[in-house]
């Protein structure tokens, strides 16, 4: 990949252009870093902005880069070549609100990240200090209450689906799974709110009626993720134990749902990781509220995404206290979903079955 | 325990599509009886029949009788689950459960169906098994491993100690020995013909010189074309099979002139 | 379990089941009829709580002229909102997954997928705390210019707002959020083109995005529009980042960086719910019913064309 002349018919890409060029393989990083220099030197002359720096570096680079190869390597080579930078471009576009949105969470959510915001909740509390024990036990508690109502409905449906069900029954159950994922969060919210008033009267808040909201969310999940890792349980294993005279239903119990079990515990923790941070269907189920409720089947609760919402919303007199709670707990709240992302990954990892394929 | 099989005028369906038809024929204890014929011929859906694993299949059925020492099989009052504890099955690739440990898969048959027993009972019956298909020696100090973690050969062994640790009466093998090399194949056909002394042993093979080698009987399937069903041609003493068989058809298979 | 379905000739019987495998198929088949009760009970339950206001005379809906003057705008916010989110997201989504599937090094493909996918993880209401504090800011003099150099345009009439949270702002956050959405579905398909058909462009003398152009796009394309509408399904519904970076004053403009707004549906919902009572809580679950019924008609009509390519490709 030198820079002398290629022979004639070398690859299949220039095939047809035999007589072209080709740049040599340092060509497009000069190009960049000429832009680079040169977007420097614009930006030296007004005030110093990193954003247009970079955007101006890598038009400019592109460009020099497209033209170059245009010149030397012929008109399709050069939009290979600019097709390239603008989907590299691409990608790198969308880091860009992930890395802002982690530095600033952590950097503002920091400042509150102590023992106290742990320790305490906010009976009492106007102005400095205060803490989410409250809402942090909330989300435990209400996150614990759908995992209870989402699992076993999700996981039987899936096995349903993938051991039993066949015709029309399932058709209509996989497509309207698919149709449940896409439920906004906040109608499912609406949804157990309408279902709770008629037995409770208008006006009703409990954190059982947040379980039941989220649980509409995340069973779908449940059931996708489940069904798809049970269809890789080899036919082979369920035949061997039905030819041991073992019934189909421990057969599902005791060879399908272990064999299945590490993909099922990955899926299940996604799935809480998902729903573990909805924050508008609690606002209308559950509420707030400054004090501690453990009982989620007696009036309001705090939870950790109501709670930094109203923190940022109605941050009161003085402001910032609140406001610096509010990120704290978005700080909690991304630890939370990366967490469970990451024992989602370990679970895979390590409590996948020990077969050879 | 060996016990006999009489199927009389069986026809196998795959939903509407009939895969066997008309099958006759009986299968004697204590022996061993090869099914041999080209592929697809509808020999394994057979085998299948027998301990009726062919209706796990969605859509797929049978018409007729399998009758084992005078008991229907197929009868309204028989269970699925309880003919296939006494007819056992090994299949074409050996699959012991990935999540079990060696000594788990061998007690699976009991394990799994909740069947109490003193633990010495179990380690015994474990080592009974294991035994009865030459295995115990080459595993009797690591029988908590992963039953995967063996070769093909010694799985497929182990798949046999898991069928008859349930003690059946009638050990259907479906290609046992296709996925493994000839040493290995050996140390099966070896205790095929140790387990026949105890035991009615139904093999499907491909490999001719194998039905020669272990069966007594043999029988012969074969369709006449693609879409018809399978039939079984011959059933005769595996001797007269090879040497002078009734059909053109079966000589002209076994002679290696089609199939 | 094999009950045969056709009628067939006397002989095979109804295969004897046990007691466990019933009640265990039972209970299996219960859940799975339960999810269809469920989606059934959503539907129910909203109706029921959003008759009263469809009913109720139109002076006592909030705004005091009718339900259909009170939703009209929110319809109309959350459509803008959500198609700004769209034309932003999917072709920065397919360049993305053409990046990961065919440009980035094989060796750091999966990681780089799986930093997109992150997106995905980030809860609803921290992309809302975000986009107040570090986005909406740093688009004012972004939207300056365009008021300055592009103010003819309508949807750049201006005056600016001060604080950037205006819709163009709330459709570029709701467009990170679909990104992940969007980006995963096309990453599939694209990685199911049949290497034949990409090997048959190279062996033509194609370069890379020939190839793409020729094989890849065409495949994908209806594996693009349901991603795509999936994402707009989301954007359509989601709540708190909206309800936090939008700036509310009510009403339809399609002035996308001046400082009123008219809010979307879900937003007015946690907006208002909270403090709301009587009708003006049937109001905002009638509210919440339409959002319901927008989404359900833009989810099974993405969901029909992502399963109509899954039927005609051949794949599961």
């Amino acid at each position: 990949m030198a820079t002398q002349t290629p022979t004639p018919v070398s690859t299949a890409a220039d095939a047809v252009e035999p007589a072209a060029g080709r740049l040599p393989r340092w060509a497009p990083w000069a190009c960049f870093a000429g832009a680079a220099a040169v977007a420097a030197g614009l930006e030296l002359l007004g005030d110093f902005n990193i954003a247009l720096f970079v955007v101006y570096a890598v038009v400019l680079g592109t460009l020099a880069l497209y033209l170059a190869s245009r010149v030397t390597e012929g008109r399709r080579k050069a939009t290979d070549r600019l097709v390239t930078a603008v989907v590299t471009s691409a990608f790198g576009i969308a880091m860009v609100p992930l890395v802002a949105l982690v530095w600033e969470v952590v950097g503002r959510g920091i400042v509150r990240f102590d023992g106290e915001f742990f320790g305490s909740s906010l009976v009492g509390i106007i102005g400095e200090g205060g803490g989410a024990y409250h809402a942090i036990f909330g989300t435990l508690i209400i996150t614990a209450l759908t995992t209870l109502i989402s699992v076993p409905i999700g996981l039987m449906t899936a096995i349903y689906l993938v051991e039993y069900a066949r015709g029309r029954l399932k058709r209509a159950i996989t497509f309207f799974v698919d149709v449940m994922t896409g439920i906004p969060s906040i109608v499912a919210g609406l949804f157990a709110y309408a279902l709770f008033v008629l037995f409770f009267g208008p006006g009703v808040r409990l954190g059982i009626m947040g379980a039941v909201a989220l649980s509409v969310l995340m069973i779908p999940v449940v059931v996708r993720s489940a069904e798809e890792v049970l269809k890789l349980v080899p036919n082979e294993l369920r035949e061997a134990a039905y030819a041991l005279g073992v019934p189909k239903w421990r057969t599902i119990v005791k060879v399908v749902i272990p064999t299945a079990i590490a993909g099922l515990g990955t899926g299940v923790t996604l799935a809480i990781a998902r729903v573990v941070g909805e924050t508008a269907p609690l606002l209308v189920t559950v509420g707030i509220t400054n004090a501690t409720n453990f009982d989620p089947f007696d009036g309001r609760m705090a939870t950790l995404p109501v709670y930094a919402y109203y923190q940022l919303t109605q941050p009161g007199v003085p402001p910032e206290y609140a406001i610096d709670r509010a990120w704290t707990a978005a700080l909690l709240l991304i630890m939370l979903v990366m967490g469970l992302n990451v024992v989602a990954r370990l679970i895979s990892r390590f409590f996948a079955p020990k077969t050879g394929r | 325990m060996a016990k006999r099989i009489d199927v009389s005028d069986l026809n196998i369906y795959y939903g509407n599509f009939l895969a066997v038809e008309g099958v006759n024929v009986s299968i004697e204890p204590r022996s061993i009886t090869a099914l041999i014929g080209p592929s697809g011929c509808g020999k394994s859906t057979f085998l299948r029949t027998l301990n009726r694993m062919h209706e796990v299949i969605p859509g797929a059925r049978v018409e007729g009788k399998v009758v084992m020492d005078g008991h229907d099989l197929y009868g309204a009052d028989a269970d699925p689950v309880d003919v296939r504890r006494q007819i056992g099955m090994v299949f074409q690739r050996p699959n012991p459960f990935p999540t079990m440990s060696i000594y788990e898969n061998v007690a699976a048959g009991m394990r799994l169906n909740a069947r109490r027993m003193k633990k010495s009972d179990l380690d015994e019956l474990v080592e009974r098994s294991l035994r009865g298909a030459n295995l115990w020696e080459e595993v009797k100090d690591r029988l908590d491993r992963p039953g995967s973690g063996l070769s093909g050969g010694q799985q497929q062994r182990l798949c046999i100690a898991r069928a008859i640790a349930v003690e059946p009466d009638v050990l259907l093998m479906d290609e046992p020995c296709s996925a493994l090399d000839p040493i290995s194949t050996l140390a099966i056909e070896d205790l095929m013909t140790e387990l026949k002394e105890r035991y009615t042993i139904v093999i499907v093979t491909h490999n001719m010189q194998q039905a020669a080698r272990v069966s007594e009987s043999t029988g012969f399937f074969n369709l006449n074309g693609v879409g018809q069903p399978g039939r079984l041609i011959e059933f005769n003493p595996t001797e007269k099979i090879f040497s002078n068989p009734d059909q053109k058809a079966t000589e002209d298979y076994i002679s290696g002139r089609f199939g | 379990m094999t009950a045969t379905r056709t009628p067939s000739p006397p002989g095979p019987t109804r295969p004897v089941r046990r007691l466990g495998d019933r009640v265990f198929a039972g209970s299996a088949r219960g859940a799975g009829i339960l999810i269809l009760v469920i989606l059934a009970g959503v539907a129910a339950f909203l109706v029921a709580e959003a008759v009263p206001a469809i009913t109720a005379p139109a002076e006592e809906i909030p705004g005091g002229e009718g339900l259909t003057a009170y939703i009209a705008p929110l319809v109309f916010g959350t459509l803008l909102a959500a198609l700004i989110a769209l034309v932003v997201a999917t072709p920065l989504a397919v360049a993305i997954a053409l990046f990961i599937t065919h440009f980035a090094p094989r060796r750091l493909a999966q990681g780089l997928g799986y930093l997109v996918d992150l997106l995905a993880a980030i809860p609803s209401i921290v992309y809302g705390f975000w986009g107040i504090s570090w986005l909406a800011p740093k688009m004012v003099p972004f939207y300056r210019w365009l008021e300055d150099n592009l103010g003819f345009i309508p949807f750049f009439a201006g005056p600016t707002s001060a604080t950037g949270r205006t819709m163009l702002t709330a459709g570029l956050v709701l467009a990170i959020m679909i990104l992940p959405i969007i980006s995963a579905i096309s990453r599939e398909v694209f990685l199911q083109v049949p290497t034949l058909h990409k090997e048959a462009a190279l062996a033509l003398g194609a370069t890379r995005w020939e190839m793409i152009k020729m094989a890849v796009i065409p495949y994908g394309k209806s594996g693009i529009i349901g991603g795509s509408m999936l994402g707009l399904g989301r954007a359509l519904g989601e709540t708190l980042a909206v309800t936090l970076v939008l700036s509310v004053s009510g009403g339809i403009t399609f002035n996308l960086i001046s400082s009123g707004n008219p809010a979307t549906i879900a937003a007015n919902i946690a907006l208002q719910f909270p403090e709301s009572t009587g009708i003006a809580v049937n109001t905002l679950i009638a509210s919440g019913l339409a959002l319901f019924v927008i989404t359900l008609v833009v989810n099974m009509l993405a969901r029909w064309i992502v399963n109509r390519r899954a039927d005609f490709s051949g794949a599961n």
